[in-house]
């Protein structure tokens, strides 16, 4: 674990919404093909911090942003990078599963299409997505179907699906599960579990059996600030804070 | 005592209003009567068919001929006309107010396309006659520019705040996740607008199409003012038209009382009427599909 690379990080990242200080000096690391899970109560900045990491907030006119936030040694804010190169890079799996009300197949296609990814190749990519998400025995026989119309857990495969169907080198999860049956909840986790081999994971949970599950590293957050970061394990049994350990024995949040 | 006053009152109030609510109903039943009675009785004189086919709307002859087909073909090509300008414009401010505007440009924007719609038609028509009517003769070297096109012009601003209004509420009724998971996979704006945000609003997007039809058809002072009224089958954009509502507004007044002619005027406002429901059922079939969907 100590040697892993870091592949994606944060120093010192202050962010405001209009007066609000939301993120306080924030820094923060990502090992490489690694899981790492974000946790602490509502209001506590994680969302936040995430939807940083693909310049989400660029879309909210009241968000002001300093520090850095670098991808290996890309800074993800440089002028000169494209921020739908940097959503290309790091991709994103919401709260709430989003599917474009479009086919099964089109809302991968849609993706492949935005990034020029010639015509020839794309059918194999859609069916290796969905593979990889576990999803194509259950569909492979429909996918001119609506996606609104598979289940929610369906639809949270199919949108890690688009998401993985871009080869990016991050996958953002912004509370992935919290939307979903313990089945499909189980089903997403193994997903996670096996995308790490891949792709570097960032979660966002309330869930702290699911930060155990899946996670290979913890960060806990209050009121915008880290608090502790450490290895999962450590973390949850051994921290070395009375904040973080009245947290996750379940005091507040 | 003053507890049967306040009783009295109640029930007093219970009936005032239920008579106007009821005098609305009976208005609309009676306008739909008289319509439908004046149109039978013209019937009785000419055959629906030669209405319906004949070329000719001459009333005034001894040879009088009453085709609404000039008539329906004039309305045809102002209304296409109007939207053909009116849909890309109306369909683009919506966008740009739903989509790239900030909060305060579109404060501003969207009182003043409400604005646009309180401009009374007869101040739009005399637009059309003091400076689109004389440019339109400029520039195609004709004697005046009272044609179909200059109708299309005044009636496209016409129904451009229906379009615009109707178009940005359904462009905003979409869950910004739609736009948030487009972002997500590395679209821009125009990607997002025109492969997502744009499919996904169609049964608005209609919907203030249809609208915008509706008010295009029925308007009359501005086409009466603006288009030349020339009787004769209408050639095209360049060429003056008579719609049927222009007909009607002309010619109500002149006509003796229970003549053939008389009672062809109401056949074609019933023709009218029958149009603008038609268009307006099929616009609110699609707003309530697109609200159905909102709430799904």
């Amino acid at each position: 674990m100590n040697e892993a690379i870091i592949k994606l990080s944060a120093q010192g990242v202050n962010l405001w919404f209009g007066n609000k200080h939301v993120l306080k000096n924030v820094t923060v690391t990502f090992p490489e093909k690694q899981v790492t899970a974000l946790i602490g109560p509502s209001g506590c900045g994680k969302s936040t911090l995430l939807r940083c990491f693909n310049r989400m907030h660029d879309l909210s006119p009241d968000a002001r942003i300093e520090g850095k936030m670098m991808l290996e040694t890309q800074d993800l804010y440089d002028k000169k990078i494209s921020v739908t190169e940097v959503r290309k890079r790091v991709g994103m799996v919401f709260q709430k599963a989003n599917p474009f009300p479009k086919s099964i197949y089109e809302n991968i296609n849609y993706g492949l299409k935005i990034n020029d990814i010639p015509s020839k190749e794309r059918p194999a990519i859609i069916e290796r997505a969905l593979k990889e998400s576990y999803l194509w025995e259950e569909v492979k026989d429909e996918l001119k179907k609506p996606a609104t119309r598979m289940s929610g857990g369906q639809q949270q495969r199919l949108c890690i699906a688009r998401t993985v169907a871009l080869r990016p080198e991050v996958i953002l999860m912004d509370e992935p599960c919290s939307a979903l049956d313990p089945i499909s909840t189980r089903k997403v986790e193994e997903l996670i579990v096996q995308l790490k081999e891949q792709y570097t994971i960032v979660i966002v949970t309330h869930n702290m059996q699911q930060a155990q599950r899946v996670a290979d590293k913890t960060i806990f957050m209050y009121l915008g600030e880290v608090v502790e970061e450490g290895k999962t394990d450590d973390i949850f049994n051994h921290p070395q804070k009375e904040l973080t350990k009245n947290y996750v024995s379940g005091h507040f949040g | 005592m003053k507890l049967a006053a306040r009783e009295t009152i109640d029930s007093f109030v219970k009936v005032v209003f239920r008579t106007t609510g009821l005098l609305v109903i009976v208005i609309l039943g009676g306008i739909f009567v008289m319509l439908m009675w004046n149109t039978i009785a013209f019937f009785a004189h000419i055959k629906p068919l030669d209405f319906i086919t004949g070329t000719q709307w001459n009333p005034a002859g001894s040879h009088a001929s009453y085709g609404i087909m000039p008539l329906m073909v004039s309305t045809g090509i102002v209304t296409l006309g109007s939207m053909m300008i009116a849909i890309p414009l109306g369909i683009g401010t919506a966008a740009f107010m739903s989509e790239y505007a900030n909060s305060r440009l579109r404060n501003i924007l969207k009182p003043m396309v409400e604005m646009l719609a309180a401009i009374p038609s007869v101040a739009i028509g005399f637009l059309g006659i003091v400076i689109v009517g004389p440019e339109i003769a400029k520039l195609t070297h004709q004697a005046n520019g009272l044609n179909a096109l200059n109708g299309a012009i005044l009636l496209a601003i016409m129904a451009l705040p229906t379009i615009i209004t109707v178009t940005e509420d359904a462009l905003q009724a979409l869950p910004a996740t739609y736009r948030e998971a487009s972002y997500s996979v590395g679209a821009n704006r125009w990607q997002t607008l025109r492969k997502v945000i744009i499919p996904a609003a169609a049964p608005g997007i209609i919907a203030a199409v249809m609208l915008g039809v509706g008010r295009a058809i029925g308007e009359t002072m501005t086409v009466l003012m603006a288009t030349g009224n020339a009787s004769a089958f209408p050639k095209g954009f360049f060429h003056s038209v008579r719609t049927i509502t222009a007909t009607i507004a002309i010619e109500m007044g002149e006509v003796p009382y229970q003549t053939t002619h008389y009672y062809a005027l109401f056949a074609i406002a019933a023709v009218l009427f029958l149009i603008t429901l038609l268009v307006n059922l099929a616009g609110e079939y699609f707003v309530n599909r697109y609200r159905k969907y909102q709430a799904a």
